[in-house]
């Protein structure tokens, strides 16, 4: 007898006093459970998984540029054995978190006012379309030699990389009001202040999250180069050391838990996002 | 009158700026922060059209060899993949993951496959330039309008027709955002490539001069990158605003109705 | 375009060629499979003759677009047959050409009004020159001559629906198919709209079917109306026509034949909306 069935054998002659058709309603259970499963992706995956693991133990790659998966898993089941892990995982997320809670801080502000202000930003749209190319690794030398080869050089790093970001996408968003809307607060005699709480902020609320977004991945990225190029503690740092220690296990363990912390920034950010904007209409997305 | 006034508003501020950092430095004494004099002759000196040949030709070539082949791979593979609706959901979470490796950490890897040199830093570029035109076709491809698709299908677009007058176009405006991303990771990679194993470029010029602590020329370098990266971006704008002409307006039009 | 040929002849042409049957739909019938099956139509079956002006009409839900979709090739059927001249229709055929409602969504952003209108030629194999000729001759059937270097967006409401009817037009289909075409327009363009189809319909003397909910065009525009139940969808009533073949926005929507023939169809489109089936005593 299947658990199914019996569950629902004794729920339903509790409740109805009747003997249930107990497999009908056990396969329709089932039946149900296997539609709601997003099939498709999880073959996907599967099918990606298969593919590491049998690809080098194939011959096909070359076992020591590519270990097959279960050597991937086993090296990253080590790694979160090892204390050292842990806190260079910390490490990595704390600088990234504190890089980029400075950059919005910063971008929201600046960005609020360059927005409003037609004159402002047009002065400064020279200055910023100068600095915003110059990518933050290129400051790297800079940092090491004014800061020194530590965690606070790659912090600053990160907020700086993170700004740009940030800055351009609600100055976009604040300059994308609806000027109905402006016409609507003006009419009612909004002041300044209540016009930015109450119609500029809501409206350019999605490019900000959009900032956060592109802003999240980039602080990311810049955190875990700086640990690599100046070895300040956390995971790029583990990953440069297995590097040049060979260890090719532990390296792919390293960057599988790299991308982990990707995905799983972006789907935290991405949740946030769906819930405090579920009441603006949906916006084209397309990223600028 | 208008173009003096935007002629002034470009200079106002770099202006202010410089003559701020003049004065700041005018004691000549901080070993870090050159006064802009010596950065500047330092710039001169150093760029000279060998030097540029050098290290910025091979830089630039590494970049746009990476940047292209990843806009062309993506573009097709996203095209391929945003057509099919059952291969775009298997594909769509391994996709968004491989994504997600924020694509520095991929140097050592790749370093094991292609070694130290220029295949390795094209293939970096490449793999980190190549997801966000993917994903961003993959999306653009998807969310054409289906009235559109309707118009194509009931007038019998055949498949290479659907795709250089429906698909491309309506695609565009997503691509190119993507391809927009991914022109800024390029340039970022270019030089962490460099940095990391290199024997010549902008990026390990620059950390030669961090080493030989000649600051200035140091400083030259970071703004040379920053020329690279505008010029780029200005390319790209020009391009951009050619082949989506039509798109501005059309956004317009749809706001208004 | 072939346009002289009927114009000689008229309406005199219009009554001959009305003779071979263009469009026939036997037992055609849709269900949406799924979680919950929805029965969209039950069970259409109607002939459509050459040249005939057909107004399609029911209340919302009736399953107006997906019938048109149906007929357009661009929605498969659960059951019976769609077949144009003879032959059944498996995808979008070639002879058949379809405006939508959402003109402005219909119309490629990225090209002309004159590029617009030509793809489908091109696509079609005619010759550069033919495509020239066809586009200027649409342009000017819909009086756009002036606009072919514009992209639809800069135009208007009207004048992009204008566009998609010339692209239609241009394209010298057998059956043109009409999705609620005027419904996002505003009274005084449909005005306009309605009689810049009547016109073409008499220069080409092409098939048309016309669906709507606007119970007045219906009478004003067809030939024959047909009448839809509510889902699953079946066929009313198929209703003549009887008012004069020139048809004018003023004099004909004062005639009382066009006020009862209006008066019955609203009934109808109550008893639908009421659940009537076909087969139900009619009052």
């Amino acid at each position: 007898m299947s658990p199914f069935s019996s569950t629902t054998t004794e729920t339903a002659r509790g409740a109805a006093g009747a003997v249930p058709r107990r497999s009908g309603s056990a396969s329709r259970l089932l039946a149900r459970l296997v539609s709601a499963l997003p099939w498709r992706p999880v073959l996907g995956m599967l099918a990606f998984l298969v593919l590491l693991e049998t690809l080098p133990h194939s011959g096909l790659v070359n076992p020591r540029y590519l270990p097959p998966l279960d050597r991937m898993l086993t090296a990253l089941a080590n790694q979160a054995g090892s204390s050292g892990f842990w806190d260079a995982l910390g490490a990595t997320l704390r600088g990234s978190a504190i890089g980029l809670a400075i950059a919005m801080a910063a971008g929201v502000v600046v960005g609020v006012a360059l927005g409003s202000s037609r004159v402002l930003c047009e002065l400064t749209t020279s200055t910023v379309e100068f600095f915003r190319p110059i990518p933050a690794v290129a400051l790297i030398p800079v940092m090491v030699l004014v800061i020194g080869p530590n965690a606070t050089s790659t912090v600053v790093l990160v907020a700086y990389a993170s700004f740009w970001q940030v800055l351009i996408q609600v100055i976009y968003g604040v300059q994308d009001t609806d000027p109905v809307a402006y016409e609507t607060a003006a009419s009612f005699r909004f002041s300044r202040l209540r016009t930015l709480r109450s119609v500029v902020w809501p409206s350019a609320l999605p490019y900000v999250w959009t900032g956060l977004r592109l802003a999240s991945t980039m602080a990311l990225i810049v955190e875990i180069t700086g640990e690599l190029v100046i070895r300040s503690p956390g995971i790029g740092r583990q990953i440069a050391l297995a590097q040049s220690a060979d260890q090719v296990d532990n390296l792919y363990a390293l960057v599988i838990v790299a991308g982990l912390i990707g995905v799983i920034g972006n789907v935290v950010v991405r949740r946030l996002e769906a819930k405090t904007l579920h009441w603006h209409p949906s916006v084209t997305g397309v990223e600028r | 009158m208008s173009i003096i006034r935007r002629g002034i508003f470009l200079v106002a501020l770099p202006l202010v700026l410089v003559v701020l950092w003049w004065l700041a430095t005018r004691q000549d004494t901080s070993f870090y922060w050159p006064s802009p004099h010596r950065v500047w002759d330092a710039f001169v000196q150093t760029w000279t059209p060998a030097e540029i040949r050098q290290d910025v030709l091979p830089s630039v070539v590494r970049f746009v060899l990476g940047f292209l082949l990843a806009t062309v791979l993506g573009i097709g593979l996203g095209v391929a993949i945003g057509c099919y609706r059952g291969l775009r959901e298997a594909i769509e979470p391994v996709l968004e993951f491989l994504r997600a490796v924020p694509p520095p950490v991929m140097i050592p890897v790749i370093i094991l496959f292609a070694g130290i040199g220029d295949g390795m830093k094209v293939l970096v570029i490449f793999f980190g330039c190549l997801w966000p035109v993917l994903l961003n076709t993959v999306e653009g491809v998807r969310a054409i309008d289906p009235v559109l698709r309707d118009s194509a299908r009931s007038y019998g677009f055949g498949p290479y027709c659907r795709l250089r007058r429906l698909i491309l176009p309506a695609a565009s405006p997503r691509i190119l955002a993507g391809a927009r991303q991914s022109m800024s990771l390029g340039i970022i990679l270019m030089v962490i490539s460099e940095m990391f194993a290199a024997s010549n470029g902008i990026g390990f010029t620059i950390i030669q001069f961090q080493q030989t602590f000649a600051i200035p020329e140091m400083w030259g370098g970071i703004i040379l990158l920053g020329l690279v990266g505008l010029v780029s971006a200005v390319l790209f704008h020009l391009a951009q605003t050619h082949i989506l002409r039509w798109y501005h307006g059309f956004l317009r039009s749809q706001r208004k109705a | 375009m072939k346009v002289a040929q009927t114009m000689t002849d008229g309406r005199a042409e219009m009554s001959s060629s009305s003779g071979g049957t263009m469009l026939d739909l036997v037992g055609v019938q849709k269900t949406y499979a799924g979680k919950r099956s929805f029965e969209a139509i039950r069970d259409v079956t109607l002939s459509v003759r050459a040249g005939e002006f057909v107004c399609i009409v029911g209340p919302s839900g009736a399953g107006k677009t997906t019938l048109l979709r149906s007929i357009a090739g661009l929605q498969s059927i659960s059951g019976g047959e769609v077949r144009l001249e003879g032959s059944r229709v498996d995808g979008p055929p070639e002879g058949m050409a379809v405006v939508f409602q959402e003109y402005a969504r219909s119309l490629f952003p990225w090209m002309t009004v004159r590029q617009n209108i030509a793809l489908p030629l091109k696509q079609k194999g005619l010759s550069r020159h033919d495509i020239d000729a066809n586009v200027a001759e649409a342009l000017e059937a819909v009086g756009l001559s002036e606009d072919h270097d514009s992209y639809p967006w800069q135009l208007s409401g009207g004048m992009q629906q204008r566009v998609a009817i010339a692209r239609a037009v241009a394209y010298e289909p057998k059956v043109l198919l009409m999705d609620e075409p005027f419904a996002a327009v505003d009274a005084q363009t449909r005005a306009d709209l309605e009689d810049l189809v009547l016109a073409l319909w008499k220069r080409l003397g092409v098939t048309v079917i016309f669906v709507t909910h606007d119970i007045d065009e219906s009478v004003y525009l067809g030939q024959r109306v047909i009448v839809l139940s509510n889902s699953p969808t079946e066929p009313l009533e198929d209703l003549a026509v009887d008012l004069p073949s020139e048809r004018d926005q003023l004099t004909t929507r004062m005639l009382p034949r066009f006020a009862e023939l209006r008066a019955h169809v609203y009934g109808q489109i109550q008893a639908s909306k009421a659940g009537a089936r076909p087969g139900d005593v009619q009052p």
